[in-house]
């Protein structure tokens, strides 16, 4: 079997020359993907690929279910992230059937969405990208990673770990499932939340924007003041970027909103979900299973030259922090002012996806004690009509890594006749691609390889939390 | 000593290793008695050297003496991997129902992966047409989705979709411990505890369309039996497991949802779909009322429960 899983001698590439480099398993991301490194004869790096190693077909293999259903069953596309594609499901669901939610039924969802935006975050930064600045990019690959945390920092790693250990049961407590989550239904949500309930949850927000604030002034101290230019500028490139706004006022929300598509210029034009598909395109490559979304409207087709990119765009926390004019809320409002001026709009250097994720996770925060203040969300009535029929219907939510959209057409009965699906890592498929080639290229000279270098093209594919 | 412990995860989602990380402080406890030798998630070990110059047709896992591997096998890479760990570990765990049942993936062995590549990489709403990536780099897809025991021997069975973390802990104690661990055997149903009145008042299923119905902010022993109020709920042919091991409810029935089977058959070897089928009609149910029957396997796929049609037809069956 293994000839069928290994890059051949010249590694698929389509120009031989030196030896090749595979790197694989891309390690502290979800999900498979290998770096293959070409070198040239004089050891410098010819071409990079970042390949997208599998491919399980939820667009196929939810033809012919009941609608309502697929929101269980869409949710297993990330076990990180699956209250996304639960409410992304459930929105497009509600489009096909004309379901409306009555407003405790789209609060809950919204609370939900933002709660699991605070666990995954702290994830990401801590047990995923953490080590890499904390233990020191070039540490050895025993320790650089979050049991090293554990032993280098316990008290930071325990608190992190009760902290996103509180968040998960929390969500587990009042919504029963916290991967692979169930409360979201079509037409809302699938019971109310009790006066109680909102007391204790209300006293746990409190306390995770207190931790969140604590998380920000942390990495500014200990990571992003001391980010040095060759760190801060890993993988760095020039794209446009996406992401959601508020329609009336452009102010980030990461739960519904018009989608913005921003050039590397800061020129941006606004679009609903219903109009993705006139503004989106999707290439294929032969060497990859995932495939590279692209800006179409832009007429300038695909293309990932490093110099020259054509159609690219970047999605998740960064392109988030880019598009959006303004954050809602205070605290978040002024990490976002103390960000634009120290590095503009947009803001480029691939690094920066940290600092952004920090950002959202204080708004995300603040965003849960807003909706939680409100003594509305306890309304009883959650759940609107539902009847089966035939429609199509476009959801979409901002997922940790990206603009997620879920798109359905059903038939008479309700079942799905058709799907397509654009996840939020997919998105930047594309621009990873690029930000290993920049990676490499720089770190990667006359056949030096260190464990280190390789290591910090991995932090370029790390910084879009794939 | 601490025990040597690998983690590998196939055609998966990565919540059984969320579901890992869920374990908190009990993760932190065990971890001076563990030492993880490699596990993508957390760790950047390498199957081909730490700087890519190895033999990339011979991936490398260190020994390890429990092995604990979540998702199915879809593709060649996965089937390698899953002997390497079988080859590297003393004990090989299988995490989570995609591992040992197929999994909500294993849906797709009722399509072609013509029919898949014709959808997603021609026809689209998004998609510029194109041929089927098919660079050598690439790992060959199987001819259908496999959970684990179906191509290397597995000592030990976690199902869950996500497994939870009381028998993740569990596991890894009684391992620790020297003793077979004490997972559940009973079906959801029995540890259930909503209001059972008797058989006979239902006579079809109906689509989870409207709530279910109960006093909000009541405990669960005051709502109906989800089954007796006409929803499907998987509970009597799935296996115990989600409300973990400290006396705590169902997961989805107390969010007021019914159960779709997430932990499996109640027996390794069991069939969700006929047993619910039998299920229902032992209760008076129509069992044409249930769209979709298939989609009862929705968990359990594998071990070649769904097919696809034309693969049946060849097949003469």
């Amino acid at each position: 079997m293994s000839q069928n899983i290994n890059v051949n001698a010249d590694g698929g590439f389509a120009h031989g020359g030196g030896r090749t480099i595979n790197l694989q398993p891309i390690t502290r991301i979800e999900g498979h993907a290998r770096i293959a490194i070409q070198l040239d004869e004089a050891g410098n790096v010819a071409d990079t690929r970042l390949h997208i190693m599998a491919m399980r077909g939820f667009e196929k293999f939810i033809e012919g279910r009941p609608a309502e259903e697929v929101p269980r069953i869409v949710s297993r596309i990330c076990g990180i992230c699956p209250w996304m594609h639960h409410t992304a499901s459930n929105k497009a669901v509600d489009g096909c059937f004309g379901a409306k939610v009555p407003p405790a039924g789209a609060k809950l969802r919204e609370f939900m969405q933002a709660l699991a935006h605070i666990n995954d975050k702290l994830l990401h930064f801590f047990f995923l990208a953490a080590p890499d600045f904390v233990m020191g990019a070039g540490a050895d690959y025993g320790v650089r990673n979050v049991i090293g945390i554990v032993g280098a920092a316990p008290e930071l790693a325990t608190k992190v770990v009760r902290m996103r250990q509180a968040g998960q049961m929390m969500i587990e407590k009042f919504a029963g499932k916290v991967i692979h989550p169930v409360a979201v239904v079509t037409g809302g949500f699938s019971k109310p939340m009790s006066e109680a309930e909102r007391q204790e949850l209300l006293a746990h927000c409190r306390e995770q924007l207190d931790f969140a604030l604590f998380c920000m002034e942390y990495a500014k101290e200990n990571v992003f003041y001391k980010l040095d230019e060759a760190t801060l500028h890993l993988g760095g490139i020039k794209t446009g970027f996406m992401g959601t706004v508020n329609p009336t006022d452009g102010s980030l929300n990461l739960f519904d909103g018009v989608l913005r598509l921003m050039k590397a210029d800061g020129s941006f034009h606004d679009f609903t979900y219903q109009e993705y598909a006139d503004r989106l395109g999707e290439h294929v490559e032969p060497w990859s299973y995932g495939k590279f979304p692209y800006a179409r409207s832009w007429g300038e087709g695909f293309s990932m030259d490093l110099d020259q990119p054509r159609g690219i765009y970047r999605v998740n926390t960064l392109a988030r922090i880019n598009v959006c004019d303004k954050i809602s809320t205070p605290l978040a409002q002024a990490e976002l002012e103390e960000f634009r001026s120290r590095f503009g709009r947009p803001a480029q250097a691939t690094m920066l996806y940290h600092w952004a994720r920090l950002i959202e996770l204080v708004y995300a925060c603040e965003r849960c004690l807003e909706l939680l203040k409100d003594s509305s969300i306890t309304d009883n009535k959650v759940r609107g009509e539902v009847a089966p029929k035939a429609g199509r219907g476009v959801g979409c939510v901002e997922a940790p890594r990206g603009t997620l959209i879920h798109d359905y057409t059903t038939d008479e009965a309700g079942m799905i006749a058709k799907a397509n699906i654009i996840v939020g890592t997919t998105h930047n498929v594309a621009p990873m691609n690029m930000s290993v080639k920049q990676a490499a290229q720089n770190l990667i000279k006359n056949g030096a390889v260190s464990e280190e270098a390789l290591n910090k093209v991995e932090m370029a594919v790390r910084a879009y939390d794939p | 000593m601490p025990v040597k412990v690998a983690e590998e995860w196939l055609g998966s989602c990565s919540g059984c290793e969320i579901s890992i990380l869920n374990l908190g402080e009990t993760l932190l406890a065990v971890l001076p008695q563990l030492e993880f030798v490699h596990i993508p998630v957390l760790m950047d070990h390498k199957y081909y050297g730490q700087t890519g110059s190895g033999d990339t047709h011979h991936p490398e896992i260190p020994q390890a003496t429990v092995g604990i591997v979540s998702g199915n096998i879809r593709n060649a890479e996965h089937l390698e991997l899953a002997r390497k760990m079988r080859e590297s570990c003393q004990v090989l765990i299988a995490l989570g129902t995609c591992a040992t049942h197929g999994g909500i993936p294993a849906l797709i062995n009722q399509f072609s992966d013509a029919e898949l590549f014709q959808r997603y990489y021609r026809e689209t709403e998004t998609t510029d047409p194109a041929a089927d990536p098919d660079d050598p780099a690439l790992p060959r897809m199987l001819e259908r989705t496999f959970a684990l025991d179906e191509k290397v021997k597995v000592d030990l069975y976690l199902p869950g979709c996500p497994p939870h973390p009381d028998q993740i802990a569990e596991a890894i104690v009684a391992l620790l411990e020297g003793r077979a661990p004490n997972l559940p055997e009973k079906s959801v149903c029995d540890t259930c505890p909503t209001r059972r009145e008797g058989k006979g008042s239902v006579k079809k299923i109906r689509r989870f369309l409207q709530n279910a119905q109960f006093e909000p902010g009541q405990p669960l022993d005051q709502m109906r039996c989800l089954l007796e109020q006409g929803l499907l709920c998987m509970g009597p042919v799935t296996r115990a497991g989600c409300a973990g091991s400290h006396g705590e409810d169902p997961r989805c029935v107390s969010a007021r949802v019914p159960c779709r089977g997430c932990f499996g058959p109640v027996k390794q070897g069991g069939n969700q779909m006929l047993d619910m089928l039998n299920a229902l009609a032992s209760n008076g149910i129509d069992v044409k009322s249930v769209p979709d029957r298939l989609s009862l396997l929705r968990f359990s796929g594998g071990h070649g429960r769904l097919q696809n049609p034309t693969r049946r037809a060849k097949a003469g069956c």
